[in-house]
């Protein structure tokens, strides 16, 4: 417990603070803005164009930031705040209780998501923000809300406000994106950016069951995400399957990759499993691209769009005797049809993925795989019987990349091996960590806000790369265990 | 009954080029606590990891229950009633004390849950104190004290124990033989490995020392504690 004294500041240890920082940052951004190369001679322009991007004024700037965040942090604001966030970082995995489920403990994440809607709607209102950002910033509100509903376990028999809240929140996801199409507000771009959105949270899922709670590191997942796309668009080229039965097939082709490449990596640990599972990914991309016969190598290969019920999204239908969709129900022609319909499928596809995770965490198969995280030589000791934990951590991981996979490939309506590099590993692993390893609700607000900032912050998209690696840093300071904490479902299943 | 719960016989095990185990035979019986002593590095876990297959013997066989187990796959034999309780304690440390006491049921599954954690609960009373913290926040005691009773949820007949004193205080290390024989008292059977040649022979029925591999010396518990030999070896000549 912090004592509630009040220490004196200590302004000379923040002015000492600010004087190195400053005179470092005129050491390394100094001769960057202030030597002019002039011929063959170096001439030193100490007050060369404006002050903010003087080296001198920069410098000053800094030591005068870090003053005032060394005094800051003396203050007992500053220090609650560092004693906050240091605390939360050092906890690891926590255990659900029953208190979880109050009706206090669901509503704060509905009273935060519904002032967040709120305001953002106020703020389009009045013209602050682009109405059709705010729309879809409000879908995504709804989704994270929902995504806690769906992963918080309740135990047998115990009642939950989720059990309500969940079905609500569920039918209007799927009730609200029609309506803001309808009056406008959810245009085409803002729908493909929702679908690859919900596609990273899958991928951010799968990769999750695998790294976060098995404690595989996985560095070639992207090898599953592009089998499940290929295989909807070489299977479509070769025989004539639909979107409809790849999303069925592809995850369990997937899952087969997943037992192919577990076996030989059954006795690996730590960063030999990772190497072995990078040469995977990359084998899998280089046949892509390599196989031209096949797969038509960098040129890619079409990928068919969705069908509901046998009817067709394009504007003609191609298969014969089909109606477009349409047409069918005697609506003008727009593109933005096909899309919504992708992101509605995916939607309760992705949901009912949250709910699976979620149950198979707390079942004897989640049980292991968390336990063959923890100690290996434990588990075997107690019977557990590690080849199988571990194929099907891979095999779990490799269908959910798989359904991606699909979904990925429909949405583009082609595909080609650069979708499915090395930097999409990374960036899936990105969401892992960031999310906190083996939280689902973590994993699901990471992978909305990577996929996601770059789309709203789109003004900024020069300083993409600079806001990411800041990210990251802040993150690895304050939270070096990830956004949410991952909780866990409590095992004990009953009494006593 | 006549053939023993344990039997070990003639087992060669090798890491690698590297012997570890020579012509190693022993028995334990039905009911027995039996020790097993050693200076480091003698081969006493590689005996208890062999016993559960991993590493195998490249020679010899190992018997439990009068059923050759020497090629039983390790995650069966614990399904056999073997329980092992292994060095340096293994315990889950981001589970919480109870629950790491559930995954003690996987070899049976959970049909005397209930009991068998109120048991474990009277065995342990620290256990009980603690049982919704996470377990590496333990002691090193505790967690000795939990591995043990994570090992007795799975209803062993026979349990191996590698080592329970290892890097514990003399107290705790006494509270843990003492649970040790209510344990054996409950009818269970008892394979101790141990450094603390004093403590294990004072508890067990019969001993075995362990040399470079060998088996060198056999005899009960008070033999072996009067056995000039161990003394100057284990028990610092005194």
């Amino acid at each position: 417990m912090r004592a509630k004294v009040h220490e004196p500041i200590d302004f000379g240890h923040a002015l000492r603070d600010a004087l190195v920082t400053g005179v470092l940052t005129l050491l390394v951004l100094g001769p960057v803005t202030n030597l002019v190369l002039d011929g063959y001679a170096i001439t030193a322009e100490l007050l060369r164009g404006p002050l903010i991007v003087n080296g001198i004024g920069l410098a000053l700037v800094v030591a005068l930031g870090r003053f005032v965040v060394a005094v800051g942090v003396q203050t007992p604001a500053g220090r609650d705040l560092l004693t906050r966030f240091g605390q939360k970082g050092a906890h690891g995995v926590t255990v659900e209780t029953a208190a979880d489920n109050d009706w206090h403990r669901v509503l704060r994440p509905l009273v935060i998501g519904g002032a967040l809607s709120l305001l953002l709607l106020v703020l389009s209102r009045f013209g602050l923000m682009d109405v059709q950002r705010a729309a879809a910033l409000v879908l995504i509100v709804l989704f994270v809300v929902l995504g806690q509903g769906l992963g918080s376990l309740r135990r047998r028999g115990q009642s939950s406000p989720w059990r309500i809240l969940v079905p609500l929140l569920f039918v209007a996801g799927l009730v609200l994106p029609l309506l803001f199409n309808a009056w406008g507000l959810f245009p085409k771009t803002w729908i493909g950016n929702l679908i690859l959105a919900l596609i990273y949270v899958l991928l951010g899922l799968g990769l999750n069951i695998v790294v976060g709670l098995a404690g595989l590191l996985d560095l070639g997942f992207v090898a599953f995400y592009a089998v499940g796309a290929y295989f909807l668009a070489l299977g479509a080229q070769y025989f004539g399957i639909g979107f409809w039965t790849a999303l069925l097939c592809a995850p369990i082709l997937a899952a087969c990759c997943g037992a192919v490449l577990g076996f030989p990596v059954l006795r690996m640990h730590g960063d030999y499993l990772a190497i072995v599972t990078l040469g995977f990914g990359e084998i899998i991309r280089l046949i892509l691209n390599n196989w031209l016969e096949v797969t038509g190598g960098p040129n890619g290969a079409p990928a068919p769009g969705p069908s509901l019920f046998g009817l067709e999204f394009g504007r003609v239908a191609r298969g014969e005797g089909n109606t477009p969709f349409h047409e069918f129900f005697g609506l003008e022609y727009s593109a933005d049809y096909k899309f919504l319909f992708i992101y509605l499928v995916l939607f309760v596809v992705v949901a009912a993925m949250i709910r699976f995770i979620t149950r198979l965490r707390a079942m004897p198969m989640g049980r292991a795989w968390e336990a063959l995280r923890e100690d290996e030589i434990a588990c075997r000791s107690l019977g557990i019987n590690h080849v199988v934990v571990k194929l099907t951590a891979f095999m779990m991981g490799a269908m959910t990349g798989g359904i991606a996979g699909v979904f990925f490939a429909t949405y583009q309506g082609f595909v080609n091996p650069t979708s499915f590099n090395f930097f999409e590993s990374v960036l899936i692993l990105a969401i892992v960590v960031l999310g906190g390893m083996g939280s689902t609700l973590g994993v699901i607000i990471a992978a909305l806000v990577l996929t996601l900032l770059p789309e709203v912050l789109r003004d900024f998209a020069d300083y993409r790369v600079l806001l990411f690696g800041a990210l990251m840093v802040l993150m690895m300071i304050w939270r070096p265990r990830g956004l949410i904490r991952p909780k866990r479902p409590a095992f004990a299943p009953k009494g006593a | 009954m006549t053939a023993p719960l344990l039997e070990v016989r003639g087992v060669d095990t090798y890491y690698g080029p590297v012997q570890a185990l020579r012509q190693v035979s022993l028995h334990v019986d039905r009911g027995e606590i039996v020790t097993l002593i050693g200076a480091n590095g003698a081969g006493k876990t590689t005996l208890l990891m062999t016993v559960f297959g991993s590493p195998r013997a490249t020679v010899g066989e190992v018997y439990y229950r009068g059923e050759d187990i020497t090629r039983v796959p390790t995650h069966q034999i614990a399904t056999r009633g073997i329980a092992q309780v292994p060095e340096g304690r293994h315990i889950f440390p981001a589970m919480t004390v109870e629950e790491n006491i559930v995954m003690g049921t996987i070899p049976i599954g959970q049909a005397h849950l209930d009991a068998d954690r109120q048991a474990m609960f009277e065995l342990f009373p620290r256990l009980k104190e603690r049982r919704n913290q996470r377990a590496g926040t333990l002691s090193g005691g505790e967690q000795q004290m939990l591995a043990i009773a994570r090992a007795l949820m799975g209803r062993p007949e026979l349990i191996l124990l590698d080592e329970p004193s290892l890097g514990l205080a003399p107290l705790i290390v006494k509270r843990i033989f003492e649970v040790l024989k209510e344990v054996a008292q409950s009818g269970k059977t008892i394979f101790l490995v141990e450094q603390n040649a004093n403590h294990a022979l004072r508890l067990a029925d019969r001993g075995y020392v362990m040399v470079n591999g060998e088996i060198r010396l056999e005899g009960s518990g008070a033999e072996l504690l009067s056995n000039p030999e161990v003394r100057e070896a284990y028990l610092g000549g005194h």
